[in-house]
């Protein structure tokens, strides 16, 4: 027998990595006793148990196919070991699943040493329930942040998939390559928020990454975006020998959380994914129950900020009487 | 020109081999190098345990290859070396070889297979990415065009894309494609006019299968497209340069292990789709051994195969006539159809931006046309005689003797050429060396040939690995693309349906879907049956974690841990098993994964049991030709293993 849902999580909150993937299987199995394991462990890492928000920060990085994401992630990912800071990285799959299955191959991308015990790759397939990124991944990035000092998610494509991941993170990257103007239209046209950091890839390109620098910033500018710290931040990085820009990324990553009201975004985080979490479950007819959407929302902004997730979702549930 | 693939364990082995079967009537050399040299390590790399002298000879220096091919007057001979990623190399070292021998490098012949392309799409011994590798490519022909003029420098493979799975069709397009690739490369580098002259040095190597017509058809088909594109891109107009030379060994991939005798007759009937018609006759065949799917032939199976081509040669009228299929409709009805077809997908390839930028589509195509292929031979659409039809046998005699079915390489091999390294390190100038090797590095850096280093550094003694190590370091290293992300899925027939609904229940039982982690360990890079396994797998509705070739025990090991996966495939073709699995298992166990391991590859019937002692709970071999059937024993493993263990920790219990 392993270890149950709360002496994972105990063992998360004491930053012992190596409950992260026992942790992780846990987090994503359904049936109803490691649901409730899965509540006790969330529980042990909540902010009222750590008598803080989990201090690990959370960056979601999205970008399409081919855009240079792994290897910018694994120049990150050195980057940040050479700090001696643990990472965990999620890697969401978001390809259809007709049989249900899915091929999970992108780990072999990110180039990284296997006995270094401070770094962990998971990837997971999306799209088992309605609503983007899989639960399972809006858990794990609560409770790995209590561990790990970095927690990537990864997920693949622009728009809509930015939109999910800036549900869960502190930090929105996305990763733009030279020549394709799918990010540049995206952001004109509105159909994606404006990002906390743009990361042009493949500066090695020369003239083509300094045009897509240039035309981001002057459509940040239109769009009249906020200026001064934490406000949109287009980098340049290459990562071919010899990289470059990983500096700069990294310092755009750090002085954008810096410069967050980190509780407010990660009471929001959780208030949301409660309410998307029983949306799934019970439903638009569970959703008028509580009074419609805003209702709903209203009474959560009045529970105590302190509470995880699930117990949210629990909350709610007690009071349709579910 | 008559030759059999060989080259085994050591230099010296591999050398008494070469001078035994010249003194059979052999008139050539065919050198196999084993995957520590193919992929740039040196036998002491991590990387390169239960590798050393196993598919070929281990060469990391210039000693190794003076031993090689000792006694054996280089000038006088045709080599044709299985080389590619390390192929500047390797010749780099048949050049101070021959320096030693007192030949100048004016006299060598041969062949370096150089085409990196198919290690990308399917052979997998790649070193550098996509990019550099190309230009190693080019500065070698652009060097051997100048210096070593009777050299082939390159031996564009089709060979390699048929074993991976492909139609006629996409063999003729990927390989011209690759052509085109490597030939606008060479280009840039080289005055105008000498490029009727590379094109005339550019030669294939071509793969035949049992439907021998249609591949006697391709073989045509290539020579006149061959043709086409030396005048029309090229400005070729010499009809010597522009004839489109090819050597050729036939099919492995239809090649069984049940009832293996029956691969007799197959090879004796690919020997003809090459031989048949003389317009599109081979220069150089190359047999293989007929229990080749059962482990590396002994000397006696080569022989039968050298003998199959010393009979059509010298008992049948087959020489004696002009091209026969000169005026047959039949003939140029289908020569027409395959030419379409391949321009047709050489426009894709080229829309894609050519045969470099076109490798992932290449590879994913590949890996589609072979899931079909193994389709048809599961539904009995496609009749594998032995296999899928009358499987009956009697007892063979050639097989029954089970310890004597195969070569087996001496386990002490990678200790003492550890050793060898060493000493040869400790021994020589190693200033001389790092000199060398911070030149190459610098011209790598640069634009300039490559080759002039790479001879310096080979002179002054620098290994394999390092040699490879200084140019990775300036390249980066690279993963080539899987393919199986983008394979088409299988249509769910009635087998396929009942699979998903098993996994289903699964699912139930696990309380999450199952996750299989799919590993090559080692540097073995024939991944089809990985490949294949993968796919089912996410057909059936797993989730798979495959992450391509060549991963270290421990990283295998690692990322079942982190994946939480359920059960543990690994699949290794090269023979080393033995060493490769007990390790990825003790790797396993060490970081508390507890999952089973299933393990498929080229396994003896005699190394099944020392297996399953290690712990592997379940063994393929290519005679388990059912997929399906796999997945199923996979499933019920699974649900039984899930019993015993508690669900949510299933695969990895937390280390103390």
């Amino acid at each position: 027998m392993s270890d149950d849902g709360a002496a994972l999580g105990a063992r998360l909150r004491e930053r012992d990595l190596s409950a992260a993937p026992a942790a992780l299987n846990l987090l994503e199995s359904t049936t109803a006793a490691d649901r409730a394991q899965t509540a006790a462990l969330l529980r042990e890492v909540s902010p009222a148990a750590l008598a803080r928000e989990a201090p690990g920060h959370v960056i979601g990085v999205t970008g399409p196919p081919g855009a240079g994401k792994s290897t910018l992630l694994s120049a990150l990912l050195h980057a940040w070991r050479a700090q001696q800071r643990s990472v965990a990285m999620l890697a969401v799959d978001p390809s259809s699943r007709r049989s249900g299955g899915s091929l999970l191959g992108d780990r072999a991308r990110i180039d990284f040493d296997p006995a270094d015990r401070g770094v962990l790759i998971r990837s997971t397939a999306a799209g088992e329930r309605l609503g983007g990124l899989a639960w399972a991944t809006r858990s794990a990035a609560q409770a790995l942040a209590a561990a790990f000092d970095v927690v990537v998610i990864e997920t693949v494509g622009v728009g809509q998939a930015e939109t999910d991941i800036a549900e869960l993170a502190d930090t929105v990257a996305v990763i733009v390559q030279p020549g394709s103007g799918d990010a540049l239209q995206f952001l004109k046209s509105g159909i994606m928020e404006i990002p906390d950091v743009l990361v042009v890839t493949k500066a090695d390109l020369g003239t083509l990454a300094t045009r897509a620098v240039r035309d981001l910033r002057a459509a940040l500018r239109s769009l009249g975006a906020a200026h001064g710290p934490g406000a949109a931040r287009v980098v340049a990085v290459s990562s071919l020998p010899p990289a470059s820009g990983i500096d700069e990324l990294q310092q755009a990553l750090e002085e954008h959380r810096a410069a967050l009201d980190l509780p407010a975004r990660r009471l929001s985080v959780r208030r949301a994914g409660a309410l998307r979490d029983f949306t799934v479950e019970h439903g638009e007819h569970g959703l008028r129950a509580l009074g419609g959407r805003r209702a709903a929302e209203r009474w959560l902004s009045e529970q105590d900020p302190g509470l995880e997730t699930p117990a949210l979702v629990a909350a709610l549930e007690q009071r349709i009487g579910a | 020109m008559i030759r059999t693939y060989a080259g085994h364990s050591t230099a010296k082995a591999s050398n008494e081999l070469y001078r035994s079967n010249l003194a059979k009537g052999q008139t050539g050399l065919s050198v196999a190098f084993d995957l520590p040299t193919q992929t740039g390590h040196d036998p002491d790399d991590e990387l390169s345990r239960g590798e050393v002298g196993k598919v070929g000879v281990p060469i990391s220096h210039r000693g190794d290859m003076g031993t090689l091919m000792d006694g054996i007057p280089l000038g006088e001979m045709n080599t044709s070396m299985t080389i590619n990623a390390t192929a500047a190399w390797l010749l780099a070292l048949y050049i101070v070889a021959a320096e030693d021998q007192g030949v100048p490098q004016e006299q060598l012949q041969g062949t370096t297979q150089n085409d990196i392309i198919k290690e990308f799409l399917a052979r997998g011994t790649y070193a550098f990415p996509p990019g550099p590798s190309m230009r190693l490519i080019a500065d070698m022909i652009a060097y051997t065009v100048e210096h070593v003029p009777k050299w082939n420098p390159i031996n564009i493979c089709s060979y390699h894309l048929q074993e991976a799975g492909s139609t006629p069709v996409q063999e003729i397009a990927y390989s011209m494609s690759n052509a085109i690739a490597v030939l606008d490369a060479v280009r840039e580098r080289v005055p105008a006019d000498r490029m009727g002259q590379v094109f005339g040095r550019i030669s294939f190597f071509v793969n035949a299968g049992v439907r021998f017509i249609e591949e006697h058809a391709k073989l045509r088909a290539m020579s006149i497209l061959w043709e086409e594109l030396g005048r029309e891109r090229y400005g070729v107009e010499d009809s010597k340069h522009l004839r489109f030379r090819y050597g050729v060994q036939v099919n492995s991939l239809g090649l069984t292990e049940a009832q293996p005798e029956n691969n007799v007759q197959r090879i004796v009937l690919e020997a003809l789709a090459v031989t048949l018609g003389r317009d599109a006759r081979a220069r150089a065949i190359q047999l293989p051994a007929w229990n080749e799917a059962l482990g590396l032939p002994r000397p006696w199976d080569q022989q039968w195969s050298l003998r199959i081509q010393q009979v059509l040669a010298y008992e049948t009228d087959i020489l004696e006539y002009p091209d026969i299929f000169e005026g047959s409709k039949v003939m140029d009805g289908l020569v027409a159809e395959l030419l379409d077809g391949a321009r047709a997908e050489m426009a894709v390839v080229a829309e894609h931006g050519g045969a470099v930028e076109a490798v992932p589509y290449m590879k994913a195509a590949l890996v589609d046309s072979h899931r079909e292929r193994i389709r048809k031979i599961e539904a009995g659409e496609q009749i594998v005689v032995g296999q899928n039809r009358f499987a009956e046998s009697e007892v063979s005699p050639l097989t029954a003797d089970a310890e004597g079915g195969i070569m087996v390489v001496d386990p002490d091999v990678e200790a003492s050429q550890i050793e060898a390294l060493r000493k040869w390190r400790s021994a020589r100038d190693q200033q001389a060396v790092d000199t060398a090797l911070a030149e190459l590095a610098q011209t790598a850096r640069g634009v300039e040939n490559l080759m002039g280093a790479t001879i310096a550094a080979a002179r002054a003694g620098a290994t394999t690995g390092e040699w490879a190590g200084a140019l990775r370091d300036v390249f980066g290293s690279y993963r080539a693309p899987t393919g199986v992300g983008e394979a088409s899925a299988a249509p769910a027939d009635d087998d396929l349906q009942e699979l998903r609904d098993e996994v289903s229940r699964l699912q139930e039982q696990l309380g999450r879907r199952p996750k299989i982690l799919v590993g090559k360990p080692g540097l073995d890079g024939h991944s089809n049956g990985a490949e294949q396994i993968a796919v089912r797998a996410r057909d059936a509705g797993m989730d798979v974690v495959y992450e391509g070739i060549r991963l270290t025990p421990a990283q295998i090991a690692a990322s079942a841990l982190q994946e939480g996966v359920h059960v543990i495939g690994l699949s290794i073709l090269s023979g080393s098993h033995r060493e490769l699995i007990p390790a990825v298992i003790e790797a396993l166990r060490a970081a508390g994964v507890q999952a089973p391991v299933i393990v498929g590859g080229i396994i003896p019937d005699q190394d099944v049991a020392p297996l399953e002692q290690a712990g592997v709970a379940a063994v393929y071999t290519p005679k388990d030709f059912d997929i399906t059937r796999i997945m199923r024993d996979i499933v019920k493993l699974l649900g039984e293993t899930a019993d015993t263990l508690a669900p949510a920790a299933a695969g990895a219990d937390s280390p103390a």
